[in-house]
């Protein structure tokens, strides 16, 4: 067993585990965290997604030893108790059927918008291709990721404007 | 929006705070109650009760703030049913849909409606619902009388508020009437589904929610990471189970070399019985590790399991029937076939697909306080409890079933294979064990889809016209799975546990109201040499059996058209006037509105044959097929592209059009019939069970491939179709909302990429390989 200290939303936790153990079962068994989710173990379903400096990991496959820097869940995406624009685009859309894959579409539909902001279809497919789905809400998931785009260019657009007048 | 305004009432908070100061002030009930997802040092210590249907105050608590909570006897997974119960109850007790909340399946505090199967939930299940709030309402409204000095017909109700219809400042709310009460109020009924008081259900067109596209109330917890499911559950003194299945199928297991893992961190047990084998940790990964590492050894079979996939429609091909339904006979199809002047035959393949859930199963048992709790996502959590209690050989009073959130689980999942194996672990080591499953073996040991091979005939005369009709199914499902059965969850398999008899396991039919004058259908069931101990074993997956079926008979009803020289939308609409046939859920008027509806919004272009073919390297056509499920119909058409040098094949656009009586939440529907339609296309174009003659080597995403964003429609439509002949009926009841969606698909892309390429493919799944090799040997490939 070895000591480890990490961020995760924005908090600091330590916890003492085999160096090997994947960060998933440390977020989910020891910080009590639901948002990650086991789906296959393998790095093949985006399930247990997190991003780490604000890129997308697997957690399921990544030992204790490698994890390197701060972690968001999808619990981290909300702030100041308003739930991202992503988040709020999936309720709007009302994308998840039994919900479990969401974890990693969320996630992978937010490294998509923080890199590349006004996305095509074809740019949404791609980027969200490995991440699967068993309920098959693909196309809702799709439509959730366009909406979710255009709130963040109106509220940039907005946040502008605003500071054009102050 | 913040997060507090989206994130409904959970689960816990309600019993943790509303009812258990209801049920205390009322001693409603003499437990206290569980708290899924949360420690609980303290459980209930039954026995448990099954909660009586007849009794108004199982269905509905009302509360001091006058809100209002329904405990309904069913689970969803997934499509929104709970937010439709809500709706259905509130229209009828005549309350705020934001001021309700629904308590589902849960065995202790929710009456026994059989959990989630069928697409039966607002078909049936919502009856005794509707009329249980009805009946509420009008008890609540006679209390008031009483209150108010004021006869019922003088009262108006509004909003949970009764007042005096005169002088509306008289008033009293629901919650000053009953909270902290019972009803006290018997409901008459022979059963669960026939429970009613003496209060009439509104008409249809007086219901205010129903019919508006209220937001899911599981959603916002599903998108925020604040979800508790099934798989979350954490107790004192909980350890983590892994199973070590038998590396072959059919393998006896000689031995068992426990030092191999005794040393490793978090050691608890190693416990087997039979060719049963699982690991106990304290911590989950360190029960996947003690798992890899244990030492076992076996001993293969003396005859090889099954066949290899490859070769798995020659063995059914050549296999002795375990049994035969009596055929069908219509007129005199032998006739009509001898004297034909053209006879069409084909032969359809579909091979074991899985549930392959997203997530192994998980299952959490608690042996505390003598009694077994299991939490589980399982749609049946009320068949699960009786089937726990009788595979440990308990009574029942002694076990319960939490139903939480979980990963897909459409059909006999293994869900109950991991709640059985949990609970027995759980007795074994007396300490609470959560189970789960890991990808290889969800995915190798779940329940299939059973093959099919179907051979069918059809007989025209010398004007072309469709004389007679022949279907002739083998189904590989001899020792079908059912639900929850101590005897046929795989742990007791492989404890060495045997029915008497092997379930026969069914071949189904085809379900349309074409008029075709003589037909003749037959179904056979053929099983593989293992039947115990397998992981070919079948069970019913979502619509069980009609994907397989409707990919025949409807590819084949379009070879026909062919032959008719007809298109093959005109050859439907034509087979389905013509009939005259007594029809008293009008599936032919409402069969011919889904065509038309959808042809209309397709833009279907008539043409007889394939549309000849461009000169690029992507062929693109279109097909169509429909079917009906029980009273819903479904027809749904298909743009394809196939590229000729891949077999790459791409359904661009979509289109469902679906009559399934009253709509209670128009979007919650449209998203169901979207997934269930992809989740057909995901069986069409990927899903297919591989193995060799020693085990099944479909393990993961790799070695299993399904439908992936990339496969995605440019464009789905689902079109709400009414086609009653009387569409405002006032009795108008919802159909089955879910699993005809799923059935229709495969074949309206198989005639999509006949219409693209000419060339007919007749087995499942349309990979690009096998698209390619068909392409190649009509010579499509090149351009």
């Amino acid at each position: 067993m070895s000591k480890f200290t990490l961020k995760v939303n924005r908090r600091t936790h330590t916890v003492d585990v085999d160096p090997t153990t994947p960060l998933l079962y440390v977020l989910r068994n020891d910080l009590d965290l639901h948002g990650p989710r086991f789906g296959c173990g393998l790095a093949q379903c985006g399930a247990c997604s997190v991003l780490i400096n604000g890129a997308i990991q697997r957690s399921c496959v990544l030992p204790m030893s490698s994890v390197k820097g701060e972690i968001t869940t999808l619990e981290g995406l909300s702030e100041n108790g308003q739930l991202h624009p992503l988040q709020q685009a999936w309720i709007a859309e009302q994308v998840p059927q039994c919900g479990f894959c969401q974890n990693g579409q969320i996630l992978a539909a937010k490294v998509l918008l923080d890199k590349n902001p006004h996305p095509t279809d074809g740019q949404i497919r791609t980027a969200l291709n490995p991440t699967l789905c068993r309920c098959m809400t693909y196309y809702r998931v799709q439509a959730a990721v366009k909406r979710a785009a255009k709130a963040i260019a109106g509220a940039s657009a907005t946040g502008e404007e605003k500071e054009v007048v102050a | 929006m913040s997060v507090e305004s989206v994130i409904p009432r959970q689960i816990e908070e309600l019993l943790s705070s509303h009812r258990r100061n209801f049920l205390k002030s009322a001693g409603l009930f003499a437990v206290s109650l569980a708290t899924p997802g949360v420690a609980q040092t303290n459980p209930p210590p039954g026995p448990y009760r099954d909660p009586d249907f007849r009794q108004l105050d199982s269905w509905i608590v009302i509360h001091q703030d006058n809100t209002a909570t329904f405990y309904v006897g069913k689970t969803d997974p997934g499509q929104g049913t709970g937010t439709s119960f809500r709706q259905l109850m509130a229209d009828e007790l005549d309350i705020a849909f934001n001021r309700t909340a629904c308590i589902m399946g849960s065995t202790d505090i929710t009456v026994n409606q059989g959990g989630s199967g069928g697409s039966t939930a607002l078909e049936y299940d919502s009856r005794p619902m509707r009329r249980a709030a009805a009946e509420a309402r009008r008890v609540l409204l006679e209390m008031a009388s009483a209150r108010l000095g004021a006869p019922v017909d003088q009262l108006a109700v509004h909003d949970a508020v009764i007042s005096l219809q005169a002088d509306p400042s008289k008033r009293v709310s629901y919650g000053e009437l009953i909270a902290g009460k019972r009803f006290n109020v018997t409901l008459t009924g022979n059963n669960v589904m026939s429970a009613t008081g003496l209060a009439k259900v509104k008409p249809v067109q007086q219901l205010k929610y129903t019919g508006q596209s209220l937001q899911r109330d599981d959603i916002p917890a599903k998108v925020d990471g604040s979800l508790k499911w099934a798989g979350d559950v954490k107790l004192p003194g909980m350890v983590h189970a892994r199973n070590v299945k038998p590396p072959y199928a059919g393998a006896k297991l000689l031995s068992v070399d426990e030092a191999s893992v005794r040393g490793l961190p978090g050691f608890v047990r190693v416990l087997s019985k039979g060719n049963y084998v699982a690991v106990v940790f304290e911590r989950e990964e360190q029960a996947i590790e003690g798992a890899r590492q244990l030492k076992t050894s076996w001993e293969k079979p003396a005859a090889a399991p099954f066949p290899r996939s490859e070769d798995l429609f020659e063995y059914m091909r050549a296999a002795v029937p375990t049994s035969k339904s009596a055929p069908v006979v219509e007129g005199d199809p032998d006739t009509s076939f001898t004297s034909a002047a053209l006879k069409v035959e084909a032969e359809y393949e579909i091979p074991f697909q899985g549930h392959t859930s997203f997530s192994g199963a998980v299952a959490t048992a608690d042996p505390s306080n003598g009694q077994m709790t299991i939490y589980s996502n399982d749609m049946k959590s009320y068949s699960m409890r009786t089937c726990v209690a009788d595979f440990l050989g308990l009574h029942r009073d002694r076990v319960r079933v939490v139903w939480m959130q979980g990963a897909p689980s459409f059909g006999r999942s293994a869900c109950e294979d991991a709640a059985c194996e949990a609970a027995w672990l759980a007795k074994e080591i007396a300490r609470p064990v959560r189970m789960q499953w890991m990808r290889d073996e969800e995915t190798a040991w779940d329940t299939k889809g059973p093959a099919y091979l179907i051979k069918m005939r059809g007989a025209l005369d010398a004007q072309r016209a469709l004389t007679a009709y022949e279907y002739n199914a083998r189904a590989c499902d001899y020792n079908h799975t059912g639900y929850n059965e101590p005897d046929s969850v795989l742990i007791a398999h492989l404890m060495g546990i045997r029915r008497k008899t092997p379930a026969p396991g069914r071949a189904s039919m085809p379900s349309d109201v074409y008029a075709i004058p003589h037909r003749r259908m037959l179904g056979e069931v053929v099983g593989l040499p293992l039947i115990w101990e397998t992981p070919l074993r079948t069970g019913n997956l979502r619509d069980p059996d009609g994907p397989q079926v409707t990919f025949a008979s409807e590819s084949f009803i379009d070879e026909l058209a062919l032959a008719a020289k007809a298109d093959p939308l005109e050859f439907r609409l034509q087979l389905l006037g013509a009939s005259a046939r007594e029809d008293s859920g009008f599936r032919r008027a409402r069969s011919l509105a889904v065509l038309q509806a959808a042809a209309a919004k397709f833009g279907w272009e008539k043409r007889v044959g394939p549309k000849p073919r461009g000169k690029g390297q992507v062929l693109t056509g279109r097909g169509v097929a429909y079917s009906f499920r029980g009273q819903s119909v479904v027809a749904q058409m298909a743009e394809v592209e196939v590229n000729r040098e891949t077999g790459h094949v791409w359904a661009k656009r979509m289109v469902c059009a679906y009559d399934c009586g009253l709509v209670v939440n128009p979007e919650g529907l449209r998203r169901v019939a979207e997934c269930g339609m992809l989740h057909s296309l995901s069986r069409a174009l990927h899903e297919e069970v591989m193995f060799d003659t020693e085990k099944v080597t479909s393990r993961d995403w790799i070695s299993h491939p399904t439908l992936r964003h990339a496969d995605v429609p440019e464009t789905i439509d689902v079109l709400l179709v009414n086609g009653d002949p009387q569409p405002d009926r006032p009795d108008l009841s919802p159909y089955g909302g879910g699993e005809a969606t799923c059935k229709p698909t495969l074949a309206a892309i198989a005639n999509a990429i006949f219409d693209a390429t000419g060339v007919r493919l007749r087995r499942v799944p349309f990979r690009a390989a096998r698209v390619l090799a068909a392409l190649k040997a009509a010579g499509v490939d090149r351009v």
